[in-house]
């Protein structure tokens, strides 16, 4: 499942999108809860009884300006979470 | 057995009751029990609400509690109800629902009062992806119905309304606090009411339809929700998404509550 976090407003759509299938088994260790500044992930169990990632219902209406220090104005060169998650399931739409 | 599903929404309650009945191991509806409680002023407490309106349903089925095995609950204030044994999320138990209703189903839309989503889903109800709108309420119900305010009309005389017109008159606000000026200023320039009312609903199904897209618009087409008893928003919708048909339940706000009480029944086995 692809699993969309986010808002769309009148300055852009704001979307983290965490695939499910590829989160399920996570080979990363999960690094993705250390590796947000923020800490805007954490670990529950879905509707279908599996232990994946999502974003803290708090940060999904402030995307924008949370993730605004990784972006690369911010000076990072790519996204810490992306970066830690090695399976490739997150995905940021802007 | 009976099993229960409770949509705790932002404005009402709704309630589905539904007994399994032993044909192919499908649960069957049996019990046409759908009880709404519209929280009012004096009745914010979620808590009350959600009793009131449960004790409401199983009255009218003439039930117990003792007699339901499993209560599941969903939508935006399902931690709000204590006595439910399991929350799922408004896109599981909207998907079940939708797919339930209406088998061919594989894109569902829900637009209910403060928020909308769109979800693909399989053949067996389970959604494979999803896209909301955490933040805005733009692209919900209460938007349209102070649009409706603004123009002295009620809800229904505003769907209504936007049938009538063939003008598209592009919204720009973003915001329903800044749409309002918009309308005003429609107003003030005496563009007809028909052309505000079809230029707020289109603006409402644009943002409804920029969400579906994100997660694909896929087979059959289903509209769940309060939104669906707005005759104008269908039919922008409809053109918004660029599709001939959407299929529309006949009690659309129940089919979250309905999901529910389906995946409540699953469960049970």
């Amino acid at each position: 499942m692809i699993a969309n976090y986010g808002y769309k407003d009148g300055s852009g759509e704001y979307y983290i999108s965490i695939d499910t299938d590829k989160c399920i088994g996570c080979t990363a260790e999960r690094a993705c809860l250390t590796a947000c500044p923020k800490q805007m992930f954490e670990i529950i169990t879905d509707d279908y009884d599996d232990e994946v990632a999502w974003v803290k219902k708090p940060n999904c209406r402030t995307l924008a300006y949370d993730c605004a220090d990784c972006k690369p104005s911010g000076g990072y060169a790519s996204l810490p979470c992306i970066t830690a998650c090695t399976p490739g399931a997150i995905k940021h739409s802007w | 057995m009976i099993t229960a599903g409770i949509d705790m929404g932002s404005r009402s309650v709704k309630v589905v009751l539904l007994e399994e009945l032993k044909v192919d191991g499908a649960p069957q509806l049996k019990y046409g029990v759908k009880k709404t409680h519209i929280m009012m002023p004096g009745d914010l407490d979620q808590d009350q609400a959600a009793d009131k309106a449960f004790d409401d349903a199983l009255a009218a089925a003439g039930l117990k509690r003792t007699d339901v095995k499993a209560i599941f609950a969903t939508g935006a204030g399902r931690k709000q109800v204590a006595f439910a044994s399991e929350g799922i999320t408004e896109m599981t138990a909207g998907a079940k629902g939708a797919v339930y209703m209406y088998p061919q189903a594989r894109t569902v839309v829900d637009v209910g009062a403060e928020e909308g989503r769109g979800m693909k889903t399989d053949g067996e109800g389970r959604a494979i992806d999803f896209a909301g709108n955490e933040k805005c309420a733009a692209g919900a119900g209460s938007f349209a119905e102070a649009m409706s305010r603004a123009l002295q009309m009620t809800l229904k005389e505003f769907g209504e309304a936007s049938l009538l017109s063939d003008k598209s008159i592009p919204m720009n606000a973003q915001c329903t606090v800044f749409a309002e000026s918009e309308v005003v200023s429609l107003i003030h320039s005496a563009t007809p009411k028909n052309d505000i009312a079809k230029a707020v609903l289109d603006a409402v199904a644009s943002r409804v339809c920029a969400m579906v897209r994100r997660v694909g618009i896929e087979g059959e087409v289903v509209l769940i929700g309060g939104m669906v008893h707005n005759a104008g928003f269908v039919q922008s919708l409809k053109n918004a998404m660029g599709v001939d048909t959407i299929s529309l339940p006949d009690m659309p706000e129940y089919i979250s509550a309905l999901g529910c009480a389906l995946i409540a029944a699953e469960r049970q086995h």
